[in-house]
């Protein structure tokens, strides 16, 4: 009766193992096609085109005051482009507020152009004045392509910023008791067949976050981070965050600091 | 479980007092800080409501632990799990096992509870994305274990019978509130919070511990 039992074991177990192994070759061709399929993506980025259209806004005069964005200070000094996207966010000493690409570009916009900041920010993703925000990110991202993430972490806010974002990340809430870590916590996890990247440290952190603004081909727009930090609380099933919102920059700092030395990919290609 | 609420605004209250008398940097004042942020950072959209950002006692505990990086204590985790275990409903037939055909839909199905779903509409259980469950869908997340062969594995044969009905009910109490069995668990608590209505949870159970199911064939 015991030997029985343990042959009965031992074939059991050995079924277990076939269709672990069965489960692991099919998760791995499936995985492979994944990839196969970035890499042709790769080949032609139409965020190449929000680029251009970025570059012609960031010079052209328009708003209430006729003025182009040439002398929007992004953190490096006004005008200066290359290389800024690395370094956000960080704090600025004229809104006396850590900003993020978004929110800073909405603060040029409203004191050299003239537009209205609040009213941009309540505009939908995808429409109106949003649209142009689309290029403008693409085309200042594209402008620090390869380089490797460094968010000063030296003014008090910016330290503040790191740690609010970190509170925000864990904060579990909704009916889901979801937080950002319910997803991008751990190593080697996916929601489905989507690999997710662990943003609490490196390699995940640089390659998450450095990823955005990003052309989304299932949607043929391109998502600016904010967008993208939005439709995840969407998913965590929370309520509305505000765009460029204290709460959507404090990650934006826990993410791009958790990256440091990471390189930038932004405008990147995804699914 | 209700009166271990808190809520953002008692954040901001006591803001104003730590930031009269103690260091810019003290977790305390951190705390306080990015409880400003979400009050001012988050608006009601839809069916997504501002309330949703109060934490219970459960969640309160488990961020603050996943911040400092400290899992909770064994005598703080069995006080959790011993308040979420006092909220799980049993069926008022008696009824734990029902179709496990509906609870694969269930399974199958993601969707509800966002700013963009309606008020009313059922909701899905959204299982596959965290966890493998039947062997032919091969699109599941690996966010949760492997509950392929759940019942089979833990020896059900009959899911009425008395051997079995342990594991049954841990399951029903599993799907209905995760937090009864582990405090920090990263599963919702889907009958507690609303999500799967009794007759749901039924289903899913069904789809787990069912030998006719795929999970166990």
């Amino acid at each position: 009766m015991r030997q029985t039992n343990r042959a009965g074991k031992l074939a059991f177990s050995a079924v277990l193992a076939l269709l672990a192994s069965a489960s692991a070759v099919a998760q791995k061709s499936t995985a492979d096609g994944i990839a196969e399929y970035r890499e042709m993506l790769q080949d032609g980025n139409p965020a190449e085109l929000f680029e251009m259209k970025g570059e012609e806004l960031w010079k052209q005069r328009r708003g209430p005051k006729n003025a182009s964005l040439e002398q929007c200070d992004l953190g490096k000094g006004p005008g200066v482009v290359k290389g800024a996207f690395v370094e956000l966010p960080r704090y600025f000493a004229d809104t006396a507020k850590v900003q993020d690409l978004e929110s800073r570009l909405l603060t040029c916009m409203e004191k050299q152009q003239g537009l209205d900041a609040k009213k941009i920010a309540a505009t939908p993703f995808g429409k109106d004045e949003q649209k142009n925000m689309e290029g403008l990110v693409a085309w200042i991202a594209s402008q620090s392509k390869g380089m490797a993430f460094n968010l000063p972490q030296t003014h008090v806010q910016e330290k503040q910023a790191y740690e609010m974002g970190k509170r925000l990340f864990f904060m579990r809430g909704g009916p889901h008791d979801f937080a950002c870590a319910s997803c991008h916590g751990a190593d080697g996890k996916r929601i489905r067949l989507q690999d997710l990247p662990n943003l609490t440290k490196n390699p995940g952190a640089s390659e998450g976050f450095g990823a955005w603004p990003a052309y989304r081909v299932s949607s043929g727009e391109l998502w600016s981070m904010q967008r993208r930090l939005n439709d995840c609380y969407r998913q965590q099933r929370f309520p509305y965050p505000g765009y460029a919102s204290d709460v959507t920059v404090a990650l934006g700092v826990y993410m791009g600091v958790n990256g440091k030395d990471g390189k930038a990919t932004a405008p990147s290609i995804k699914r | 479980m209700s009166k271990a609420n808190w809520l953002p605004i008692a954040g901001i209250a006591s803001s104003l007092i730590v930031l009269g008398c103690a260091s810019v940097d003290s977790s305390a004042n951190l705390d306080a800080l990015t409880q400003q942020a979400v009050a001012s950072s988050f608006r009601d959209q839809g069916i997504a409501k501002v309330d949703r950002l109060q934490q219970d006692e459960s969640n309160a505990a488990c961020s603050a632990a996943d911040v400092a990086g400290v899992p909770l204590d064994a005598k703080r985790s069995a006080a959790i799990e011993a308040a979420n275990l006092k909220t799980v409903q049993w069926p008022k037939d008696g009824k734990l096992v029902g179709d496990w055909r509906e609870g694969e839909k269930i399974a199958q199905n993601g969707r509800g509870m966002t700013w963009t779903d309606k008020a009313g509409s059922a909701n899905g259980g959204n299982c596959y994305n965290c966890h493998q469950i039947s062997k032919e869908e091969i699109s599941f997340g690996t966010l949760g274990p492997s509950l392929y062969n759940y019942g089979k594995i833990r020896g059900i044969t009959d899911p009425g019978s008395a051997e079995s009905k342990a594991i049954v009910e841990y399951t029903w109490g599993k799907v209905w509130n995760a937090k009864a069995y582990n405090a920090c668990s990263g599963m919702p608590r889907f009958g507690h919070a609303g999500i799967l209505t009794e007759a749901q949870v039924r289903d899913v159970v069904a789809l787990l511990v069912d030998p006719k199911s795929p999970v166990n064939r």
